[in-house]
């Protein structure tokens, strides 16, 4: 099943320098890990980011906050993205 | 909300606006009695402050502390070559009255601090929030939800934007959607990751029409969703953010004073343990002390300028490249304003080197104590 993991450009340069992986994966959890397996370095930048108490990144499915269905255990199906939003500050 | 007489002339300036149905004659009063808080004059706050101005809201109030420098010349369009070296407010306030005089400018020349926040924005009716750190963004944040003022918010970063309303009555806020900031230094600033210099002006005429679009009570709002702007691939996106009945700001509300935080691309204030000014460097030099100066900034900024000795070795490549910085000597790293350089000096404490120091406030420092020469950027 091919599901889209769009990274912010912040952690991009961590992935290979690519924003946007197409990986097989039946949970949101398991669609990420398939990207964090191939860059180790954005895997632990991933981990950091989403430490609880410390979240200055948002996953998204599709266009809603995985937060308010199961978070990293959401099912996802063929053709789903999923969006690692960053805070980011500059003005 | 109130409204104010439009003179002669102001209809024939606003002509277009009045046209409209959704605005009026009406609409166009109301904007007149209007109040906006624009905080920041730079990227984003340019366009805001321009469009504003033009659209006729009658009362605009800015904060800024800083002064106009050439590097912002590139994306901050308030501003002008002649303004180099002026305050942001000095020059903004010229443009902005010279764009259009029926407009009043109220100056806050100061940093948005726990302590005058509040005060500060009491009054407005939209808060458009052009920050360019986190310690402030929290902080408009939790001011507005605090006061109810809706924030018209917008960030970028290289080729990147985001823009929502947060804080309105019955949506989210910034917490909903990043409960916290980022540690110190996770995050760059735009000084150090860059930003297309068109970016802000897209991001910020987002900002400006949904201010203008709250403060008229028209169109949909970008209330409980965020746009996501990608300029290469010119990509809009809209997300969903739900109010977060957890939220500290807006949720459960246990914020119910101000803070300041010390997060993000702020380079630390307090001296560190390994950081050592820019005038004690300069006297070990002098003193003929041997050190190893080692610049962990990028190609492009060491061709800009550099301190004479140094060796360049970008922060990307420093734990690649770890054979190039001798373990027996004394290390000093600097990067432009001492950020890049703190991680750098950590990375090559954990790396085992015992002999390491950070230069407090980096090149800029040293250009501004020690060598007058180099140039600023």
């Amino acid at each position: 099943m091919a599901i889209t993991v769009n990274i912010p450009t912040l952690l991009a340069r961590h992935a290979g320098g690519q924003r946007r992986h197409v990986v097989a994966g039946t949970t949101v959890r398991e669609a990420i890990e398939r990207v964090t397996r191939d860059y180790p370095e954005f895997g632990k930048r991933f981990v950091e980011a989403t430490l609880p108490g410390n979240e200055f990144v948002t996953i998204y499915l599709n266009d809603e906050d995985a937060r308010f269905s199961e978070g990293l255990d959401t099912p996802v199906t063929a053709g789903d993205e999923i969006s690692i939003v960053s805070a980011i500050a500059g003005g | 909300m109130a409204t104010a007489t439009l003179s002669q002339a102001e209809l024939v300036r606003y002509s277009r606006h009045i046209i409209l149905p959704e605005v009026g004659l009406g609409g166009q009063q109301r904007l007149k009695a209007s109040r906006v808080l624009v905080v920041g004059c730079g990227g984003l706050g340019s366009p805001v402050a321009l469009y504003l101005a033009a659209a006729g809201v009658g009362h605009l109030g800015l904060v800024d502390f800083d002064e106009v420098d050439a590097s912002n010349l590139q994306r901050q369009i308030l501003h002008s070559t002649s303004a180099i070296g002026r305050s942001k407010l000095d020059s903004a306030e010229a443009r902005l009255l010279n764009l259009n005089p029926y407009v009043k400018v109220e100056r806050y020349d100061t940093r948005l601090v726990a302590a005058n926040a509040l005060e500060i924005i009491t009054g407005y009716d939209v808060v458009v929030d052009g920050t360019d750190n986190f310690s402030t963004r929290y902080l408009v944040n939790d001011a507005c939800v605090i006061l109810g003022v809706p924030n018209a918010y917008g960030s970028i970063y290289r080729f990147e934007g985001q823009a929502s309303v947060f804080a309105t009555k019955d949506g989210p806020c910034y917490r909903c959607l990043f409960r916290q900031p980022p540690p110190a230094g996770a995050v760059p600033n735009c000084a150090e990751g860059g930003v297309l210099g068109v970016l802000p002006g897209l991001v910020g005429t987002i900002q400006a029409t949904e201010a203008i679009k709250l403060l008229l009570g028209i169109g949909r709002p970008l209330i409980g969703e965020l746009l996501l702007v990608d300029a290469l691939e010119m990509e809009f996106r809209r997300l969903k953010v739900r109010k977060d009945p957890e939220c500290p700001a807006c949720g459960t509300r246990e914020i119910r004073e101000l803070t300041d935080l010390d997060v993000g691309c702020v380079v630390p204030e307090a001296p560190r343990e390994r950081d050592i000014s820019v005038l004690e460097l300069a006297g070990r030099r002098r003193a003929g002390r041997d050190l190893f100066l080692l610049d962990v900034r990028e190609p492009h900024e060491w061709a800009i300028g550099r301190i004479e000795g140094a060796e360049l070795l970008p922060l990307g490549e420093l734990i690649r490249s770890l054979d190039r910085v001798p373990r027996d000597r004394d290390v000093v790293v600097y990067c432009k304003g001492g950020a890049r350089s703190a991680q750098a000096a950590d990375l090559l404490a954990q790396a085992g080197y015992s002999r390491v120091e950070n230069l407090l406030g980096g090149i800029l420092a040293w250009g501004a104590e020690i060598d007058p020469s180099l140039p600023r950027y």
